[in-house]
């Protein structure tokens, strides 16, 4: 048994969404430069110039990359051997959470109730929180700000196995061609396909925060997410949905065993800013 | 593509001119209005309230700012656009205030075009995901309303120089670049999985 006290976990928490906020990933601003260098469209290439510019003076000044600086999304694997000592782990994460967005001077997004009075939290929180138990003695933290221009545009499509790879091929491209210019375009397009309804939203969020420039493994499903790329950056929306050949950065498909009856398909959208970060305590 | 930067208060003629595809800087006072800010409006007009600014020739910015607090100063830390269309259903209540300029993210639609055309109106949309660049255009908060709305959807009031680059992306004589391209990949759809026909 490993103990690990919860200011461990409230601090590193901390330093994670602040990281994430401010310094994009090297991925990211590699895929926008390629973007950016093939993209023929004139309004396309200055877009995708402010964004690249934005990191740079986002990063040198500690400043957020975005004003929506989201909703707090973390995905947790907590090995079986750790005893959490100190205080509550949900509870941490939270305070973790509300520092950071105190202290980097972070939007609060959150609103209590969904419907009636939607008041402001005023703490950034409640984070919204995953977690696995795995083996091993240590807890992997995976966080994401994600902001809600691309998550509204999310969608669920619960097809029936005739419907086949080309079935998800139309239900992603019509997504994303909804979607249009809302997500902030360049975007990062999770496809989760399988388990059920709420499995497939888990893996098309998790899809997202994949390395650009990783496939799936299996060889079928990397196809399969070239050819809906391919696809999708022939719709025309480009960047900032100005008009444009770089519409997505990456189509990423996780995948789970599924009922005989079905075949789930969720589309997590993600903006070209992707923010994530992680750490291993 | 011509380059101009517009002086609030803004003129019906001022905006006559733009096409879609200019590039716009403003310079003067912008104000920060999204879905609660909106309904407020509404609420307020709906029950013969005064509102807090006159938005005749004023320029509307969908954005849900980042401010510090500094005794009793404000400071703006990183703004940019939220999704315009949210904000759809006010289309006619924001033109009938003689606001001139609507900026924010993935346009409007039919009804604020409409409005565009009749009112001499125009629609820009700021570089979504560049709030550290869009922020050096805003020299300061002047002031702010409905804070009890929350940080993000009460009424900022900017003071701000060259703040852009802004593309004129719905114009004053009904043309839009997101109609323009919905339709244009709508035909791509057709023309990729032509059994939906």
């Amino acid at each position: 048994m490993r103990e690990i006290h919860v200011s461990e976990i409230k601090e590193m928490v901390r330093k994670l969404f602040l990281d994430a906020n401010f310094y994009i990933g090297e991925d990211i601003l590699a895929a926008l430069k390629e973007a950016r260098d093939n993209e023929p469209s004139e309004i396309g290439r200055s877009v995708l110039d402010m964004i690249i510019e934005n990191h740079k003076v986002a990063r040198e000044e500690q400043l957020a990359i975005c004003q929506d600086t989201g909703m707090a999304v973390l995905f947790v694997e907590l090995g079986q051997e750790v005893h959490i000592v100190g205080g509550d782990f949900r509870e941490a994460i939270n305070r973790g959470v509300e520092e950071a967005y105190k202290d980097g001077y972070l939007r609060k997004s959150v609103v209590d109730d969904p419907v009636f009075d939607r008041k402001n939290t005023r703490t950034n929180t409640p984070a919204i929180i995953y977690t696995d138990i795995v083996p091993g003695d240590k807890i992997r933290f995976l966080v994401t700000p994600k902001g809600f221009g691309s998550e509204n545009m999310s969608a669920l499509a619960m097809m029936k196995p005739a419907d086949g790879p080309e079935g998800i091929k139309r239900f992603v491209v019509e997504t994303i061609r909804k979607a249009g210019p809302n997500p902030c375009p360049p975007t990062i397009v999770g496809v989760g396909i399988g388990g059920t309804a709420d499995k497939a939203f888990v893996l098309a969020k998790k899809a997202t925060l994949r390395k650009v420039g990783e496939h799936n493994p299996d060889e079928r499903y990397a196809r399969l997410e070239k050819e809906i790329l391919e696809e999708v950056n022939n719709l025309g929306i480009g960047p900032a949905g100005l008009g444009g050949r770089t519409t997505a950065l990456a189509v990423n498909i996780e995948y789970f065993p599924t009922h005989i009856a079905g075949m789930p398909v969720a589309v997590n959208v993600c903006c070209h800013a992707a923010r994530h970060a992680e750490a291993i305590l | 593509m011509a380059q101009v930067t517009l002086h609030t208060p803004i003129s019906e003629e001022d905006v006559r001119k733009l096409e879609i595809g200019d590039v716009v800087y403003i310079t003067g006072t912008i104000y920060t209005s999204r879905d609660m800010g909106h309904l407020r409006i509404k609420q307020a007009l709906d029950e013969g309230e005064s509102l807090p600014v006159d938005f005749k020739g004023g320029v509307i910015f969908h954005a849900g700012p980042v401010v510090k607090k500094h005794d009793d100063r404000w400071e703006l830390v990183v703004i940019g656009p939220t999704t315009s269309i949210r904000m759809e259903p006010y289309a006619d209540m924001i033109a009938s205030l003689g606001v001139r300029v609507i900026i924010g993210k993935g346009g409007m639609a039919e009804r604020s075009s409409q409005a565009f055309q009749k009112y001499g109106m125009v629609y820009l949309q700021a570089a979504p995901g560049c709030a550290v660049k869009l922020a050096g255009g805003v020299e300061q908060v002047e002031s702010v309303h409905w804070i009890e709305l929350g940080i993000p959807e009460a009424l900022w009031v900017l003071k701000v120089k060259e703040f852009g680059p802004l593309v004129v992306a719905m114009d004053s004589k009904g043309r839009s670049i997101y109609r323009d391209l919905k339709e244009q990949a709508e035909a791509k759809i057709a023309a990729m999985f032509p059994e939906d026909q």
